[in-house]
């Protein structure tokens, strides 16, 4: 009886090591220790390239220790040798791409939200049919396109130009589709049958209802084809054979070739330089909208 | 509902719903007009492709029936090859990243002050893949004075691999650069983490659950319809890698390393270097017959096992 009562009462004071608040504490350190080492991994390579793009010409990249961080040599002037390099200029691809950029994601959001709108908020016969086609296509491997999309694009008249590379944008896309018809399923239905009411069409709804309600998902659609054409590089491998019309990713391509077989020095400084043009818009752009993308894709995420 | 119940089963849709479907059709127009065109017609000629010999630069093509598969089998040499590559490097990219992307999830979805900065940083190299990044990886990866080496050599390897020049290390160099991003599927399972009711794990605290314990219990079954997905697109995506073959090993100045040689490239080569579209076509659908086989394999396998809460709820 005696020792029970005694086992129940807690310690006066418990060893420091079991402490609530000690071991909180000493979690906290491991996590952040954790935290912080795989960040520094994360972003050393990075570092490591803005360090090789700011030597200057003649210096050498590969230094004995590594240099992960840009102390000594400052040569910003590097940026602007790349992009106005003499034999291969790289403004006009960062203007290419820019421009693709823009109707892409133009003909992304207009299309993909007009057909959600039906899937998520209209009856139609098929619907279930047709919603599942859409799933299906989500499945199929992209690659598998590239020569039946080619011999299409070649009969059409459109290799060399850029239409194979915005056009099938504004037919709007599988993955786009169910992202954006999973977030507009969550508004409440009194919303359109209020709308309807105060007499407007569908159009309407689709317009001044629920797409002023989009804003979240059509951030995310709008980073990610910006990403998707920034970084693609098969479509214009595939589609362009004028340098002048080159993108960015095919111009790093063509520009590190041009400039390791024309020079003998090493140019591997500006070879980083015009990677770091083409990584820092995409950067900065992440940073802008860091907040609605992440919690975005959360939200949309995988529900479903 | 007495006006319901009166309708006819089938046909009669009445003059409202018979508007609303007709606008949803107009809403749905892009999508079927491009499903269509982009879809369905380059696949059925790509189907027609696959059976002919059809060159660039002579374009009528001519039906060969199934030569082009037994070439395949037969005669090229670097199909099985490539697909080997391919194979290859999917079990070195794949389990580590499922593994290593669960890991950092469970690490970003601690509740502690500045986690969003984390959340932030470790999505990076998700944002910035492509060219650019490959050209650094190249730079980092260089043999003698490369940085990867000179760490390796500070912790004490006396012979660092040779990374891209070596026909063992170069598959495993690629994966390690694709490992670089594995913060973008941390991401998802994070979302897929944050979906998992907070009461499970009280509960299961207070019937004296382990940290151990809750993880295999409750996280890893929740979880599993997310890492089930990560699967499926892993290897879907692994199947089609061709930016880091192409500037790596496909086409550099010292001819096409075969030690990279991806399926995928292997098909850009035929196709676009050589100009046999039929051909390349033929190995595409090869490509999407074993992409099948696996995915179902997959599935049948491991359906037992994923957990799907929302069964039976509401289903629009």
């Amino acid at each position: 009886m005696a020792t029970a009562v005694r086992e129940r009462r807690r310690p006066a004071s418990p060893p420091l090591w079991k402490r609530k608040s000690v071991r909180e504490a000493v979690h906290a350190v491991i996590m952040y220790a954790l935290l912080l080492g795989i960040g520094t991994i994360i972003l050393m390579p990075l570092s490591w390239m803005l360090t090789a793009a700011l030597r200057g010409p003649g210096e050498v990249v590969y230094t004995v220790p590594v240099s992960w961080f840009p102390t000594k040599s400052f040569h910003f002037e590097n940026f602007w040798t790349v992009l106005t390099y003499k034999g291969y200029p790289l403004w006009r691809p960062l203007a290419n791409t820019l421009y693709l950029v823009v109707l892409n994601v133009l003909g992304v959001l207009i299309s993909n939200t007009l057909v959600a709108y039906a899937f998520a908020r209209l009856r139609f016969p098929g619907k279930e049919f047709l919603f599942r086609i859409v799933i299906l296509t989500m499945l199929m491997p992209g690659i598998v396109l590239m020569v039946p999309s080619f011999l299409l694009f070649n009969a059409l008249g459109w290799y060399g130009t850029y239409l194979p590379l915005w056009v099938p944008s504004f037919f709007a896309n599988a993955w786009s589709i169910f992202i954006t018809r999973q977030y507009m399923r969550s508004f409440p239905r009194d919303l359109d049958d209020a709308a309807r009411i105060d007499g407007c069409g569908y159009f309407g709804i689709y317009r001044r209802i629920i797409l002023p309600l989009c804003k979240p998902v059509m951030t995310v659609l709008a980073v990610f084809t910006f990403q998707g054409v920034w970084n693609d590089f098969t479509g214009p491998l595939i589609y362009l054979k004028d340098a002048e019309k080159f993108t960015l990713a095919i111009a790093l391509d063509y520009f590190r070739r041009s400039a390791f077989s024309t020079v003998s020095v090493n140019t591997t400084n500006l070879v980083m330089a015009a990677s770091l043009i083409s990584v820092i818009p995409m950067l900065v752009l992440y940073f802008a909208v860091q907040r609605q993308l992440i919690g975005g894709i959360a939200s949309v995420g995988l529900k479903g | 509902m007495a006006v319901a119940a009166h309708r006819p089963a089938r046909r009669g849709l009445t003059a409202q719903e018979r508007r609303e479907a007709l606008a949803a059709y107009l809403f749905l127009s892009p999508w079927l007009i491009g499903f269509i065109a982009f879809l369905v017609v380059p696949i059925a000629m790509s189907l027609y492709a696959a059976f002919c010999d059809w060159v660039l630069i002579k374009p009528p093509p001519r039906w060969i029936g199934l030569e082009n598969f037994r070439y395949m089998f037969s005669q090229d040499r670097y199909f099985l090859w490539s697909l080997g590559v391919t194979l290859r490097y999917m079990l070195m990219s794949l389990v580590p990243s499922l593994v290593l992307g669960l890991l950092l999830a469970l690490l970003l979805n601690q509740r502690l002050p500045g986690m969003n900065l984390f959340r932030t940083v470790f999505y990076v190299p998700a944002v910035v893949s492509g060219v650019a990044v490959t050209l650094l990886w190249m730079n980092l990866l260089n043999p003698e004075l490369g940085a990867i080496n000179q760490v390796l050599r500070a912790l004490g390897v006396q012979n660092p691999p040779n990374w891209l020049n070596s026909s063992t290390w170069a598959l495993p160099a690629v994966a390690l650069m694709s490992l670089w991003g594995v913060g973008g599927g941390a991401i998802l399972y994070l979302a897929g983490l944050q979906n998992i009711p907070e009461q499970l794990y009280e509960a299961a605290e207070i019937d004296g659950a382990s940290r151990w314990q809750r993880f295999w219990r409750i996280t890893l079954p929740l979880l599993s319809p997310t890492i089930f997905f990560m699967l499926i697109t892993g290897l879907i995506g692994s199947f089609q890698v061709f930016t880091p073959a192409y500037i790596m090993g496909g086409a550099s100045r010292w001819g096409t390393s075969r030690h990279l040689r991806f399926y995928v490239l292997h098909l850009y080569l035929k196709g676009f270097q050589e100009g046999k579209l039929g051909y390349a076509s033929a190995l595409a659908w090869v490509l999407v017959i074993i992409s099948a086989i696996l995915v179902t394999i997959i599935y049948t396998t491991t359906e037992q096992y994923v957990y799907y809460e929302e069964q039976g709820k509401e289903r629009s």
